[in-house]
């Protein structure tokens, strides 16, 4: 399938450029592992208090190391006018909207890959019971958030202000993602919560709606 | 150039407006009768909830109206865009500010994540990031197209932002009082009804002055251009 | 090979473009002049089936220009003002990169060939951020030309080069005029593309105010000229 080898090519220049400058990535670590020490610092509490709240201190350290990310993702492009580069080439041009995605989901990974469990370390807390709702709900919000944010990174990328304006933009959109995934991920960590399938259906919607109407104004975002 | 077109239709919306929110004062203020728990503050319900309904009403127009821009590229769509997102501001903080002040003589609370006043509220923080775009962009045809694909997204979000929080709320053990459980006594319907035709009219009132200035105000900009010379 | 007819465009409020008419025929090459804001790049972004003319139509290779069209878009290639290319990958990678998005066969011998054409070999595996800008226009339009389009399109290419690399461009545009390539050339300078050309234009508030075969005229003429439509449309 030609698509998915343009697909993979695209891929393979946003991995190769990003390992090169390793700014992003670096930064995005050494962001939430400070957040995740600064919390443990700022916060004295007997361990089942911290169960109530640790869904919360995940997500929102996940979402603004995220945020860094993502501003960087298109402001990339904006050098030597790369972007243009890409709208010339024989590819659909919501190809690289998801060429962004992916990449933006790999970054977010590996940052959850190494943050999450410090945060479990760092409060002494037992590892989640639930591991593979964990794992899922982990999957599913990042993904809500990273197909917005990619998005709403290429809208902010073409104005002046876009590293105040993203967090500003993004935010109340994500609203809805971020309280289902605190809601879910607080059950999976072992306290009862109820409708917990229902949030799960939510992101679900979520993420094909913001994936699907992202791709058909992708085109209008680029018009030159 | 912009004829006066519909000048007597406008006079007749103008003077419409003028007398039902002097009605919808009187029977809100005067008329309806004090509630027996809660007093004359629940006559802020009123207003509470008209301002409510049209928030979301000038909302709706928004994302309408920014579908429209993308797909027929006119700008009068953007100009009404962006009227009905500053109007809709307005009624939306009016929304924010007297929920608490009811909320907080009868329940002891300012803020009580009331799923309609929470989502109210993020719809305020959308409607400002709405604002802030526009402001970020200089060039006119850019700044029309961004925030059109903006308002499409943000409106999209407001019922999903509803119904995560209505699920949480009601199914979170400790959920406190909901606004919505408010009877209304036959005598107060009056108050009820006109306070919202009031401010229906009120909107589409603010609409049609904001966006004749707006389109006055683009026109004066093409004829500068026509007759100085492009900057 | 480009057909354009009435083509306007607008921007916002502005009327950028108001009804251009040209032909260019298959390995025509053709120059384009005029003011800053006359239109310029604007129509080479419409040729480019970057953008979509709000009214006017063109044809390309015999085909209608769609700006979704990707069959149509491997036969053009572009030079900007800008390179186009990823300092944080090498020469070669961005070669391959773009090489690999237009399908060229036998890629790998592509990119050496070009990478000779414009003597950038010794630095093939070199980070483009480390390249003077000389050096990258030079990567670039090896980059425009890996697909081996029939049309070239080139937007001001000679801004801020030095002069290797402005011989090498020059002797790579006799190049492509003598293979019968199709060049659009955007230009301020009359040294630069006026003797290869076959048409020069001259744009002025967005209309073609005048057009000329360079090769019957001296270029004082075609100077004069150009300094006169300045004045008439003032």
């Amino acid at each position: 399938m030609k698509v998915v080898h343009k697909l993979y090519i695209l891929l393979w220049k946003e991995l190769k450029t990003e390992s090169r400058a390793k700014e992003v990535l670096t930064s995005m670590l050494v962001f939430s592992l400070l957040v995740v020490t600064t919390f443990g610092f700022a916060l004295e509490l007997p361990r089942d208090e911290v169960g109530k709240i640790l869904p919360g201190l995940i997500w929102v350290t996940l979402i603004f190391a995220g945020l860094l990310g993502l501003n960087r993702s298109f402001v990339a492009e904006k050098q030597n006018d790369c972007l243009l580069g890409l709208m010339l080439c024989p590819i659909d041009r919501s190809l690289i909207y998801f060429a962004k995605t992916i990449t933006n989901l790999v970054l977010m990974g590996i940052v959850e890959l190494v943050s999450v469990p410090l945060f479990f370390i760092m409060f002494n807390y037992p590892m989640p019971q639930k591991t593979g709702l964990f794992l899922l709900i982990l999957a599913l919000g990042t993904y809500c958030f990273i197909a917005v944010g990619t998005f709403l990174s290429a809208l902010a990328a073409g104005t002046r202000t876009s590293e105040i304006l993203l967090p500003v933009l993004l935010i109340p959109l994500i609203i809805p993602v971020l309280l289902s995934a605190v809601l879910v991920t607080q059950h999976a960590l072992g306290s009862s919560i109820a409708g917990v399938s229902l949030y799960l259906k939510l992101l679900a919607t979520y993420a094909v709606i913001f994936t699907v109407l992202p791709a058909l104004l992708f085109d209008y975002l680029l018009e030159v | 150039m912009t004829q006066p077109k519909n000048r007597l239709s406008e006079k007749l919306l103008a003077w419409f407006t003028f007398f039902s929110v002097w009605i919808a004062l009187y029977l809100a203020l005067v008329y309806a009768p004090t509630e027996k728990t809660m007093g004359d503050i629940q006559r802020i319900f009123y207003f509470h909830v008209a301002s409510a309904w049209l928030g979301m009403f000038a909302f709706l127009v928004v994302f309408v109206a920014s579908i429209l821009y993308l797909v027929k590229k006119e700008f009068k769509w953007d100009i009404m865009a962006q009227t009905s997102a500053e109007i809709g501001v307005i009624f939306t903080t009016i929304v924010l500010v007297t929920g608490p002040l009811w909320a907080r003589p009868i329940w002891q609370t300012w803020w009580s994540w009331d799923p309609r006043l929470t989502t109210t509220l993020i719809m305020w923080f959308l409607y400002l990031a709405y604002g802030r775009i526009r402001k970020a962009i200089p060039e006119e045809e850019k700044r029309a197209r961004y925030s059109a694909i903006y308002g499409i997204l943000a409106f999209t979000d407001v019922p999903i932002v509803f119904f995560a929080i209505r699920w949480w709320r009601t199914m979170h053990p400790g959920a406190l009082i909901t606004s919505s459980g408010v009877g209304l006594a036959p005598d107060m319907k009056p108050a009820f009804f006109l306070s919202l035709i009031a401010f229906t009219v009120l909107y589409f009132y603010l609409m049609n002055k904001s966006y004749r200035v707006e389109r006055l105000r683009i026109e004066l900009k093409t004829l500068r251009e026509h007759f100085i010379g492009d900057r | 090979m480009i057909v354009a007819q009435g083509l306007t465009k607008r921007i916002g409020s502005k009327q950028i473009l108001k009804g251009i008419d040209f032909e260019i025929r298959p390995g025509e090459f053709v120059s384009c002049f005029g003011p800053n804001g006359a239109g310029k790049s604007t129509t080479l972004k419409i040729l480019a089936l970057l953008s979509k003319p709000t009214d006017g139509e063109l044809w390309i290779d015999g085909q209608k220009a769609d700006t979704a069209n990707p069959v149509l878009r491997r036969k053009i290639g572009v030079i900007s003002h800008n390179s186009l290319l990823y300092n944080n990958l090498t020469a070669r990678e961005n070669l391959l990169f773009y090489g690999q998005m237009y399908e060229v066969p036998h890629l790998n011998n592509r990119v050496a060939e070009l990478l000779e054409d414009v003597g950038l070999v010794h630095v093939a595996n070199d980070l483009v951020g480390t390249f003077s800008r000389g050096m990258q226009q030079r990567l670039s339009i090896a980059r425009s030309l890996i697909h081996d389009p029939p049309i070239l399109l080139m937007d001001e290419p000679f801004t801020g080069l030095d002069e290797m690399a402005k011989h090498i461009l020059n002797s790579i545009l006799g190049k492509l005029s003598a293979s019968k390539h199709t060049v659009f050339l955007i230009t301020h300078n009359f040294d630069q593309g006026l003797e290869q050309s076959d048409q020069a234009l001259i744009l002025v508030s967005g209309k073609i105010v005048f057009r000329c075969q360079p090769q019957n005229m001296t270029q004082e003429e075609f100077r004069q000229h150009y300094l006169a439509s300045q004045g008439a449309f003032k």
